[in-house]
């Protein structure tokens, strides 16, 4: 078994306001975790982008700390899952199952040390 | 020591026919593709001193892989302790001791394992063709490197990193499961298809045909037509190759020029190469919906059975080009359905069809378009047009044989 980091990029002013298809996503990330939940390991919805806070380290080590995202892009990191998978088709298939109506997922192989 | 040279050709004869069995077969004990590449190669070298004392084996794929599995597996004991540099494989076959002599039924499987993986839909399809290559053909970074005009550092890392997101990703060495099948072997069947039309016409340099890479697929569309006798797509895709591989004799002149369809010499095309096509063809077809490979073979068909150009029967070629636009919409398939309307209907209504696919995006930077079009405006006796638009092809052209086949068309013209 190994773990995988399913991130959900979407285009979050979508998800500003209420809508049937706002609605259609609670209920399907719902659907997702009553489906596979001994898979899920974990998962979050982050607040958009707006209420993130950038932290860069100077050269002279002092820190530099910004509003906004690391990296601003149109479609951004609005949740994730922690999965567990035998391999990276089952992941696949698993992330499938994610919903994101308004852009998509990355899979990433949670890196082991040791 | 000179290498007896009956043993030689065995070896390189082996080389051809049972690399991907024996390296596939190694992968499974190993699960891990650097060492099994590394022990296989070793086979093959201890091949060219063990046949020649001992006699070249009768079945010379289990000599070899006997041989790298029994190496895989001192290398492995001894580096029990070492730091391993990738993960293992993952594979549904662990746990399940390696049988000593690889029995027919369960190396068909390995090659199956060894093809997906190297076609797995989470590599990019550079990376794909490029491990297609190397692991199931046997060809080294250099022969690949040269094979897509890239160097071979360059070569050497896009293998590197596949393998690397292969054992760290876990992409699986495993035939997918039965409902995955079929858009899997598409994966598969498409890389083997660029293969071939990368060899076909080659997309730049000296040569019209980089003879070496048409015979890599029609290896691999063998190897796979043997292992999934059932799927409409390989059978298709092997007819395909088969069908315009037939006219290879004739496809350039004694100097290397290019020689169009219309000017080839019929009686010097392959006819059992056309008659095997043909008969995939018509298996192919029984399916519904038909495979895009298929039809496109069915195409060729068409032309291989015209016992002249002017016996084109272009109405069925432009037919068959409706279906396959309908299910695979596509420029280019519009493209050549367009040329095949100026044949069926005249170098007017070809070129208006041809003339609606200008603002296409995926087509302007396609010489053929600028070509197509220059070919039809000649005939309409629009001389300047056409000098116009065989100019914009040979900006568009870097294949030299190419190249030379529309200078002297655009000569013709002055």
């Amino acid at each position: 078994m190994a773990k995988y980091l399913v991130l959900i990029y979407h285009d979050e002013a979508q998800w500003v306001e209420p809508s049937p298809e706002v609605e259609a996503g609670f209920q399907g990330h719902m659907a997702f975790n009553a489906a596979n939940g001994p898979k899920i390991l974990g998962g979050e919805a982050l607040q958009p982008t707006t209420t993130a806070t950038s932290i860069r380290r100077d050269d002279d080590g002092s820190h530099m700390v910004t509003d906004g995202p690391f990296v601003e892009t149109k479609e951004a990191v609005g949740g994730y899952y922690l999965l567990e998978a035998e391999d990276l088709d089952e992941a696949i298939a698993l992330a499938k199952q994610v919903p994101a109506p308004w852009g998509g997922v990355e899979v990433r192989p949670v890196r082991v040390f040791g | 020591m000179v290498a007896d040279p009956a043993v030689a050709a065995a070896v390189a004869d082996a080389h051809r026919r049972e690399w991907a069995f024996v390296l596939a077969a190694t992968v499974r004990v190993t699960r891990d593709l650097d060492l099994a590449e590394e022990c296989v190669q070793d086979a093959y070298a201890r091949a060219l001193t063990a046949w020649a004392d001992g006699g070249i084996p009768n079945r010379p794929g289990a000599w070899l892989t006997t041989t790298a599995r029994r190496r895989a597996l001192d290398l492995q004991r001894r580096a029990a302790t070492q730091e391993r540099k990738l993960p293992l494989l993952v594979s549904d076959s662990r746990g399940a001791p390696p049988s000593r002599e690889p029995e027919a039924h369960a190396v068909e499987d390995d090659r199956l394992r060894l093809i997906f993986t190297c076609c797995h839909p989470a590599l990019s399809i550079e990376a794909q063709v490029a491990l297609t290559l190397r692991l199931l053909c046997g060809l080294t970074t250099a022969e690949v490197a040269s094979a897509f005009l890239v160097s071979e550092p360059t070569m050497a890392a896009r293998i590197t990193r596949a393998k690397h997101k292969i054992a760290n990703a876990r992409i699986p060495y495993r035939v997918p499961p039965a409902a995955e099948l079929p858009s899997r072997v598409g994966a598969v069947v498409s890389v083997v298809h660029l293969l071939y039309t990368t060899g076909h016409t080659a997309p730049a340099g000296a040569n019209l045909v980089r003879r070496d890479l048409v015979e890599r697929a029609l290896d691999i569309s063998r190897m796979l037509r043997a292992l999934l006798p059932e799927n409409p797509d390989v059978a298709g895709l092997l007819a395909l190759i088969l069908l315009n591989d037939a006219r290879r004799a004739t496809r350039v002149d004694d100097e290397g020029e290019l020689l169009l369809l219309a000017d080839q010499d019929r009686s010097r095309w392959d006819r059992d190469a056309i008659a095997e096509g043909i008969a995939l063809v018509q298996e192919a077809l029984t399916r519904r919906p038909p495979s895009r490979y298929a039809l496109m073979a069915a195409i060729a068909a068409v032309h291989a059975e015209a016992p002249t150009w002017d016996d084109t029967d272009w109405v069925e070629v432009v037919a068959l080009y409706d279906v396959l636009l309908s299910l695979w919409p596509s420029p280019v398939v519009a493209l050549n359905r367009a040329v095949a309307v100026g044949f069926a209907d005249g170098p007017g209504v070809g070129l208006a069809a041809l003339d609606a696919l200008v603002d296409e995006p995926q087509l302007a930077g396609y010489p053929y378009l600028a070509a197509a079009r220059a070919d039809f405006l000649q005939r309409l006796d629009r001389r300047a047009e056409a000098r116009d638009a065989y100019a914009t092809a040979l900006d568009l052209t870097q294949n030299s044989r190419e190249r030379a086949f529309l200078l002297r068309r655009l000569d013709e013209l002055v």
